[in-house]
């Protein structure tokens, strides 16, 4: 049995300092940490506990943002009155993801900074991961691919970031807040994760001994119009072989602003800018959405076994948009045998 | 010695350690006690009142909800915090299949989707599903959806 040390940590700089001992590690819910050390992917051997820093409050900004600070866990966040009022695609995306057993433990940040499920990555017997044990190669690569990432890969990595929160957090332009031995700096959830290149091992641009304070949501417009859409093997509780999070701000049927971010294919969030600047100004029907989910595949590259990943991200992206235009503040929006029609307003996935 | 609370897979995927902590459901197999010393814990002695069985529990054992009992101590316990969480307005995915106004307000009605949805952390390899979703309903006072 391998060892570690454990303590609670007193203050945010009580945290930073402790963890920059070398082979400390933050324990936040600790729902993937201590499930990798039980695999034998991560061995702290010390771990510092952010657990009774007790900082868990979800608040209002000044301009009409939301902080949302980093232990709140995810069924906090998800149930809170802001997010579910405010950014119901937040609140959508986080119930999507896991379990209720397991949200009630995870934490905002460190739902950000989990690790990829990639079982080349997760199961110590597969000896070639280049992100647990840079230079030994990708067993996924050639191997067993069809969860594996379309954008951004490498030859060195092609897995996949596994949150779902952090997708919805990317369509509603979001910013990490984070503390470090040099003091505190903000950045942008869309430059917080990193693609692998040619140093898989490293997940994101956070320096050595870095601690998330929180996640600013600035003003949204899309709380009339947002949906999470998420593929996946079963009906519940399975990561996403795509996802896609869309919010719309619509005016007399017409699209005035739109965010979409996909999951499931990228070792980040992955934004759909040319689809989103090609649907501002159409209307909200099925011909726009057919549009967007051409542009969206751009740039795909697919790997052996996930070729299927190209036409699921295009069906997605039109249910997505579909979902998102529905008019939900009527009290019956349950499905009925509508057909798709080009008013794009009854569809449901 | 507490034994009713069972390890199951060891890694959060299959539910049967649930329990209890300060009233909110969670993982124990994935919970450091050093962690959350302090606080209360919940596991599934403590959910009869003495010889009592909790609601729940006689569900169980009226709607047949299991078959070889070893998921059942992370079911009830599951089940026993979920119905808090839906009377208290909390959400799940099946949710927003609804209207807005569920989603602002939570939705009333217990419905087998959310039944499902909301249990979807607790695996049973017998496959007792169908008649575990009979028992929460039924303890729920719930109508079939």
């Amino acid at each position: 049995m391998k060892t570690f040390d454990h303590r609670h940590a007193t203050s945010v700089d009580d945290a930073i300092e402790a963890v920059s001992a070398p082979g400390a590690a933050f324990l936040a819910g600790g729902t993937n940490l201590l499930d990798l050390m039980k695999g034998g992917v991560a061995a702290p051997t010390a771990l510092v506990d952010l657990r009774r820093l007790d900082r868990t409050s979800i608040s209002v900004l000044p301009g009409g943002g939301v902080f949302v600070e980093a232990g709140a866990t995810n069924s906090a966040m998800a149930n809170h009155e802001l997010i579910r009022t405010r950014y119901p695609l937040l609140s959508q995306a986080i119930l999507s993801g896991a379990t209720t057993q397991l949200r009630n433990m995870a934490t905002a940040g460190g739902n950000l900074l989990q690790r990829t499920r990639c079982p080349y990555f997760m199961e110590t017997s597969f000896a070639a991961c280049n992100k647990r044990d840079p230079g030994s190669g990708c067993g996924a690569l050639h191997g067993f691919n069809r969860e594996h990432a379309l954008f951004g890969v490498s030859d060195a990595c092609v897995a996949v970031h596994p949150s779902d929160m952090a997708v919805a957090l990317s369509a509603l332009n979001t910013v990490v807040h984070v503390q470090g031995p040099n003091g505190q700096r903000v950045i942008p959830l869309d430059r917080f994760f990193a693609l692998p290149g040619d140093t898989p091992s490293v997940d994101n641009t956070l320096a050595p001994a870095e601690l998330i304070l929180g996640i600013e949501l600035p003003p949204s417009d899309f709380a009339d119009h947002s949906w999470y859409l998420k593929v996946r093997d079963r009906h519940s509780y399975a990561f996403a072989l795509v996802s896609v999070a869309v919010g719309l701000q619509l005016e007399g049927g017409i699209i005035s602003s739109v965010a979409l971010a996909l999951g499931g294919v990228s070792a980040m969030p992955w934004r759909l800018a040319a689809a989103e600047s090609a649907l501002v100004g159409l209307p909200a029907v099925r011909r726009s959405f057919d549009i967007a989910a051409r542009l969206a595949t751009e740039g795909a590259r697919p790997l052996s076994q996930n070729g299927y990943k190209v036409d699921l991200i295009r069906h997605s992206v039109v249910a997505a948009l579909t979902s998102a235009a529905i008019d939900r503040s009527v009290e019956d929006t349950a499905p009925d045998d509508t057909a798709t029609d080009d008013s794009g307003t009854k569809e449901k996935p | 010695m507490l034994t009713g609370t069972k390890k199951g897979c060891d890694h959060g995927l299959c539910g049967a350690c649930t329990v209890s902590i300060d009233g909110e459901r969670a993982l124990s197999c994935l919970t450091l006690a050093a962690s959350i010393d302090g606080s209360d814990v919940l596991t599934i002695e403590g959910i009869a009142t003495g010889d009592e069985l909790h609601p729940l529990q006689t569900a169980f054992v009226e709607c047949d909800g299991f078959q070889c009992g070893f998921c059942t101590s992370g079911q009830i316990s599951s089940a026993h915090a979920m119905l808090a969480e839906h009377a208290r307005g909390d959400l799940s995915a099946a949710t927003f299949d609804g209207s807005r106004d569920d989603v602002v307000h939570g939705c009333s009605r217990l419905t087998d989707p959310e039944i499902r949805e909301r249990m979807a952390g607790n695996i049973c390899r017998c496959g007792a599903y169908a008649n575990i979703v009979d028992a929460i309903r039924s303890a729920a006072g719930e109508e079939s959806a």
